[in-house]
């Protein structure tokens, strides 16, 4: 390998560094602005705009933050969501996934057309509206936020061809035994397939945890609006954050300093699972993009 | 379990199949209400609807849903606005992911390559809606940082708020900032999907890095670049409500650049309530859509000399 010493490849070394150390840096700034803005003082904020850095320290934000109920129960009615969103989606999407893994299933290719087509045709946005809204009466209720959610096509093929990737011979010598495909799946499927579950998990709960095109259609009551939608109606409009704090206590109620605080806890739970989700979806992805 | 299995037909009860459909079934279920139901629901577009009657006891209107709409002049406006992003991000994404992933699969240290790889990966968790307080941050117009850099080398002010020329433009740098990292993603898995042995043989012809990346990697990578590229020109006629109305919000002055066909569907269903004519044009999106992933498929299975495209 002598290439390695050429003056040519020691510069091209250099200068992609540079690109990807510049990359990294505009990928991160934002967050670092608004982490950095979150812990400068109300007047400073006002009267200098954004701080990477703040010049006057406080954690008066992220206090009143916690005292604000509206916050909090944003926070809980996320929470509750991604949780038992991500729980249930799992079982029917894998439930789904299993059988259609079977090749001997009668019906495979029929339901897997069936699937195929929900990603090519809909019926588009009113009909869905008003199912979900007349027929169903879901409308302004904590389910409207989990049940839309639940299987989506592609995590479900994801998920179906993981299965597929099992080794025959375990799974035979299970049917040897005599079990049946419920007790394969459950003792020898599910147990195998923590990775491929992990994947498809954690797509679920970031699409939950960051969605807001449900509560957008569906939610009216302030006790069920989840954190993304809060924090919509907090970007645009800041006097609606007044409006949340109980004007009794007479405290001074720092606007621009709560809408970052209340981003900045917003992302903590991502920011909390990030090194782990990273591993799993490039994981996750490599296998999507073997079926693709 | 034995009981109901003996309720099921003789085949099914041999094979010990019939559990397989019980576990299905809760899936089966989904699609056929949430995916099935609502395409039922597309004759809401030749009815006009009221919420009183429901879909089925409203009076039918015919056509008129769909000449209102593609007589209006928004039907050009928001169609153009959908496919013009659309083409940019499709081109700017593509060529942005392949790049960033060879460059970044020539960075040899494993420590230092999965570090930039975590970097440019960490916009795609986050929300639109912090996005779009992202981006606030540097577009404000009373404290935005391009703002004070601008006035700071005393430059004019720029209101981006009131300049729908400028949105494409911001629409596609904020586009690429959050998903480029998902694409490296999927194009170095893609890489190191690349048999070893071809760069070997390469080095040994005397080939030197970058022409090992044109002659070798490149062609390798064609088949998961053409995929990508046909799925995405089959959703070419879905604007991403998300982004769109995340960033731009109901700011109308930015609507002649920025209003895609998702948003007006959004707006004119909530604001108007006129179900049959946003139904309408609903249908317009699916059937177009539809039009656009067979044509795609076409093209990919003359492309790829096979029988089968990507998708059928």
């Amino acid at each position: 390998m002598v290439e390695h010493k050429t003056f040519g490849f020691r510069l091209f070394n250099v200068i992609n560094y540079f690109f990807f150390s510049v990359l990294g840096v505009i990928c991160l700034v934002p967050f670092l602005i608004v982490l950095g803005s979150s812990f400068e003082s109300e007047p400073n904020l006002k009267a200098n705009g954004f701080a990477l850095i703040p010049k006057h320290f406080t954690v008066f934000a992220y206090q009143t933050v916690f005292q604000l109920n509206a916050v909090m129960q944003s926070f809980l009615v996320s929470i509750t969501v991604t949780v038992l969103g991500t729980l249930m989606a799992l079982l029917v999407t894998s439930l789904l996934a299993y059988p259609l893994a079977q090749r001997e299933m009668r019906f495979r290719g029929a339901i897997l057309g069936f699937v195929l087509l929900t990603m090519l045709f809909s019926g588009g946005l009113v009909p869905w509206y008003i199912l979900i809204t007349k027929y169903l009466h879901l409308k302004d209720t904590l389910w409207v936020l989990i049940v839309p959610y639940l299987v989506n096509p592609f995590n479900m093929f994801v998920l179906k061809s993981f299965f597929e990737t099992i080794p025959k011979e375990i799974v035979e010598s299970a049917r040897m035994d005599g079990a049946g495909y419920l007790r394969t799946f459950t003792s020898i499927i599910i147990p195998l397939s923590t990775p491929g579950l992990a994947t498809i998990g954690l797509f679920y709960a970031l699409n939950y945890w960051n969605d807001w095109w449900l509560s957008l259609n569906f939610i009216e009551s302030d006790h069920l609006v989840p954190v993304q939608l809060l924090l919509k109606k907090m970007i645009s409009n800041l006097t609606f954050i007044s409006s949340q704090v109980d004007t009794s206590k007479f405290i001074q109620v720092p606007a621009n300093g709560v809408q970052m605080a209340t981003t900045i806890i917003s992302i903590g739970p991502i920011i909390l699972v990030y090194p782990y989700i990273q591993r799993y979806f490039v994981k996750g992805l490599t296998i999507g993009s073997i079926k693709g | 379990m034995q009981q109901v299995a003996t309720r099921r037909p003789r085949r099914l009860r041999r094979s010990g199949q019939s559990v397989l459909y019980w576990m299905a079934l809760p899936g089966i279920l989904f699609f056929l209400v949430f995916n099935y139901l609502p395409m039922l629901g597309v004759i809401i577009a030749f009815k006009n609807y009221n919420f009183r009657d429901g879909i089925f006891g409203s009076p039918w209107s015919g056509f008129a849903n769909f000449e209102f709409f593609f007589t209006s002049p928004d039907l050009f406006r928001v169609t153009y606005n959908t496919l013009f992003l659309n083409v940019l991000f499709i081109v700017s994404g593509t060529i942005a992911s392949v790049g960033t992933a060879i460059l970044l699969n020539e960075i040899r240290s494993k420590v230092s390559g999965r570090i930039f790889q975590t970097f440019i990966f960490f916009p795609y968790f986050i929300s639109w809606i912090v996005v779009s307080l992202f981006l606030g941050t540097f577009l404000a117009t009373d404290r935005g940082i391009i703002d004070s850099v601008l006035v700071h080398f005393g430059f004019d002010r720029v209101d981006f708020m009131n300049s729908p020329g400028l949105w494409p433009a911001i629409l596609v740098l904020v586009y690429l900032w959050k998903s480029t990292g998902y694409g490296v993603v999927v194009y170095l898995a893609a890489i190191t999907g690349v048999n070893p042995e071809y760069y070997e043989a390469a080095r040994i012809d005397g080939a030197n890095r970058f022409q090992q990346i044109v002659r070798i990697l490149l062609p390798q990578l064609r088949p998961t670049i053409l995929v990508l590229l046909i799925l995405a020109v089959g959703r070419i006629f879905y604007g991403d409500f998300g982004m769109i109305y995340a960033l731009v919000g109901d700011n109308g002055q930015l609507y002649s650049t920025t209003d895609v066909i998702d948003t007006y569907v959004f707006r004119s269903m909530r604001t108007l309530g006129d179900m049959g004519m946003t139904s309408a044009v609903g249908l317009y999106q699916s059937f177009m859509g539809l039009i656009m992933i067979v044509a795609a498929n076409w093209i990919s299975r003359k492309m790829s000399d096979e029988k089968k495209g990507v998708l059928y």
